[in-house]
């Protein structure tokens, strides 16, 4: 499936909402995953005879584990304001990608089997039977979701598009129709502990090259230690972080900080990945299983805290998951969680945010920095939508807006927000978060991408900003290679911690 | 006893049990099912008393909806908060003596009836004049509204133009809760309201109207944002511990 030619498209000095383009990104469906990706994980190889009983018996069973699913299936009342908040539909125009239609196309199979009205009335009010066709639509629009939650800010009842999206995924999966990109990582992170599958000595030698890197460009030896029995710190990042650029740039700043700061640190070759894509496919016993290795990993090395690197999705599932699913966190009382608990150290939060380490450092002003170094970069920030709007950092409601913004000031001198209904918990999603950083959905990715980039535009022209700064790997990847596609140059963005790393005084090692 | 008299008292026996018992089995539904996962939207309060507050502006103030969109908080709160005051001045039909606040409220009950009509006017016109959210309309979307504009109408033109025996209607109303039945009046316009709020009662919980209980129970809107504080485990979730 060849990713036909299509327009980029136009960017506009002000946001138009389109009009509605029907069946406009129909064709738009990422590759299936094929019989081995899904077994491997414990699907269905494919489709197969009776495929419709099993997936109304799926959703039963997710309306019964999931207070949020069962809610929302019955609360929209369809007053359609959410209907212009998604990027895909203001970059497509298909109306499938109005949140409430999206929803819809489950509402309509959950009206049929699970309400009184959808089996006696089903044509008043829309309710249609589990069929292919339903399935085919379910497959093309619950793949041009990327869970960002935009919608769920502007819902009066806050219905969260995402909590659909992650059960329609689990229903496909379930009888056998899988998407491989998702799957095909979530193979690779249980048998190799990174979703690009680096193995322990490639890690390694990645590794000693930054060591070697930073020694030539600053004269300091500044470690970045893998599998160290003992450390104060285990780092869990994406594993973008250690070869791909913009990404190991913020990688070499996450060290720096810790060198100037005296903390000792290490990666884990067995859980040297944060990213968690069970819940971008919406499987609980995936998310849990991706989690149990950080855990591991802690209890194996030792460590007192937990810090996670750069990765939008992952710090959501760190941040707001990972207490419940392997309890990395407080207030556990089980013996899985006081295991924890006796080890890790309660004085910090756990797990933590690089971000928030880092500030906390600003704040007590155990770093130091040459301001100056980033003036030929005029910065704005770009929220991540998992961080903004599934997230926190710090102590307040919102501090995950604060500490970003916050640490760019300490280290540079310029910098220029985006219009306020495009940031914050308003922030537009990359384009390319969920599920979605595949190259067959492309066309997608692009067009997803219109509403930031206009915003970005908006910036770029008024204040010179030549720096997007962002700390999440798949928008770091995303507009890498999105902004060429609307005439920017693609090092337009980068890492926070990027910016840290160019102006932070090293000085003598501790 | 007439014929109607009985028809009518079955009827709102019947819509009242609907109401109540839909509802409550809907929220017992809702209260069983776990939430297994904190998934706050957020700027989220970090206080069980934050959540609160963050509900209560939902509910009397529409925030999120505000937000989102001008035009559809205008005439979607001024429907709501029409209503309350319509449904608050009715309720002198159903008391002996009447409470004090329900004989202050009445003057503003009564002109509530025209925003009320207005707003869901407002709404309905969304439906026709927005190409998105025409498209999003169904069948039940068009008849919720065509429903509660004709009680509204039904209602304004018997209190302003053709007046009912709101006497003998009180009467039917008190005997029909204290199971003493009196006879209810004839009139066509009466009837033809009292039928359409009898039949409002029996689709809300069956209909999307369920989405006045569900906000209470949405996870992004009543979870607290403390979850590296406290751990979160539903009981399903805690047996893969095992």
């Amino acid at each position: 499936m060849a990713t036909a030619a299509f327009e980029t498209p136009k960017l506009k000095p002000y946001p138009v909402i389109p009009l509605i383009a029907e069946g406009s990104m129909a064709h738009s469906k990422p590759y299936v995953a094929s019989s081995a990706i899904q077994q491997n994980i414990g699907f269905p190889g494919e489709l197969a005879e009776g495929w419709e009983q099993r997936a109304i018996a799926k959703m039963g069973e997710l309306l019964g584990k999931y207070r949020s699913l069962r809610v929302y299936m019955d609360a929209c009342v369809h007053c359609g304001a959410c209907s212009d908040k998604c990027h895909y539909f203001l970059g497509t125009g298909d109306p499938k990608n109005m949140p409430v239609a999206r929803q819809d196309l489950m509402r309509a199979v959950y009206r049929r089997y699970f309400t009184f009205a959808g089996k006696h009335f089903p044509k008043l009010v829309g309710a249609v039977d589990m069929t292919k066709d339903v399935l085919d639509d379910w497959y093309a629009y619950y793949h041009q979701c990327s869970e960002c939650r935009r919608c769920s800010v502007f819902c009066p009842y806050g219905i969260d598009t995402a909590e659909i999206t992650m059960a329609a995924r689990e229903i496909m999966d379930a009888v056998g129709l899988g998407q491989k990109y998702s799957n095909e990582i979530i193979g690779k992170v249980h048998r190799i502990g990174n979703n690009l599958g680096l193995p322990g000595p490639a890690l390694e030698d990645t590794l000693l090259g930054l060591e070697e890197d930073v020694k030539e460009d600053t004269g300091v030896d500044v470690r970045y230690p893998l599998d160290v029995q003992g450390a104060e710190v285990l780092l869990v990042t994406p594993s973008a972080d250690f070869f791909a650029e913009p990404h190991v740039e913020s990688l070499i700043g996450y060290g720096k900080v810790f060198h100037a700061a005296g903390i000792s640190w290490t990666l884990s070759s067995k859980a040297s990945e944060a990213g968690n894509f069970g819940m971008f496919i919406g499987n609980y016993e995936q998310l849990r299983k991706i989690a149990l290795r950080i855990r591991e990993a802690a209890l194996e090395l030792g460590v007192k805290r937990i810090v996670v690197g750069e990765c939008g999705h992952a710090w959501r599932v760190a941040y707001s998951f990972w207490n419940t699913l392997v309890g990395i966190g407080a207030g556990g009382t089980d013996p899985f969680a006081i295991q924890l608990q006796s080890q890790l150290d309660g004085r910090y939060k756990q797990p933590m945010h690089i971000c928030e380490l880092t500030y906390d450092l600003i704040q007590r002003g155990a770093l130091k920095f040459d301001k100056e170094k980033n003036d030929d970069r005029i910065i704005t920030f770009h929220d991540s939508c998992n961080v903004a709007r599934a997230s926190r950092m710090g102590d307040m409601p919102g501090g995950q807006f604060v500490i970003p913004r916050e640490i760019i000031k300490a280290v540079a001198n310029r910098f220029h927000d985006m219009a306020p209904e495009t940031i914050h918990e308003s922030t537009f999603c990359c384009g390319g978060g969920g599920g979605l950083l595949t190259d067959d959905l492309i066309e997608l990715r692009v067009k997803g991408a219109l509403p930031r980039m206009e915003a970005l535009k908006n910036v770029v022209d008024q204040h010179g900003v030549n720096f997007m700064a962002t700390i999440c790997a798949i928008c770091k990847a995303q507009f890498s290679k999105v902004l060429p596609y609307y005439g920017f140059d693609m090092g337009m963005v980068g890492g926070v911690h990027q910016l840290v790393s160019k102006s932070i005084r090293l000085g003598e090692p501790h | 006893m007439s014929a109607l008299t009985i028809a009518y008292a079955l009827l709102f026996y019947a819509a009242t049990a609907m109401l109540v018992i839909g509802v409550a089995l809907k929220i017992r539904s809702y209260l069983r099912t776990p939430a297994p996962l904190k998934i706050p939207t957020t700027p989220a309060p970090t206080t069980q008393g934050g959540v609160a507050l963050r509900l209560a502006r939902e509910v009397v103030l529409f925030e999120s909806l505000f937000k989102s969109s001008k035009w559809t908080w205008i005439f979607g709160w001024m429907f709501h908060a029409a209503l309350l005051l319509v449904l608050l001045r009715h309720l002198r039909y159903f008391q002996e003596p009447v409470w004090t606040p329900v004989l202050w409220v009445q003057f503003f009950g009564t002109y509530a009836g025209f925003a009320m009509v207005a707003g869901l006017a407002g709404l309905w016109a969304r439906r026709f004049l927005v190409d998105r959210v025409r498209y999003i309309s169904t069948p039940s979307d068009h008849l919720h509204l065509a429903l509660l504009l004709a009680i509204g109408l039904s209602g304004l033109t018997m209190r302003f133009v053709a007046h009912t025996d709101i006497v003998a209607l009180k009467a039917f109303m008190l005997g029909l809760m204290r199971f003493d039945w009196q006879p209810l009046p004839g009139d066509p316009l009466l009837l033809l309201h009292l039928t359409l709020v009898a039949l409002l009662m029996f689709v809300f919980p069956i209909s999307k109207l369920l989405h006045a209980p569900g906000l209470f129970f949405s996870p992004s809107r009543n979870q607290v944002d403390n979850p590296r504080e406290v751990r979160h485990v539903a009981a399903w979730a805690a047996a893969l511990d095992k």
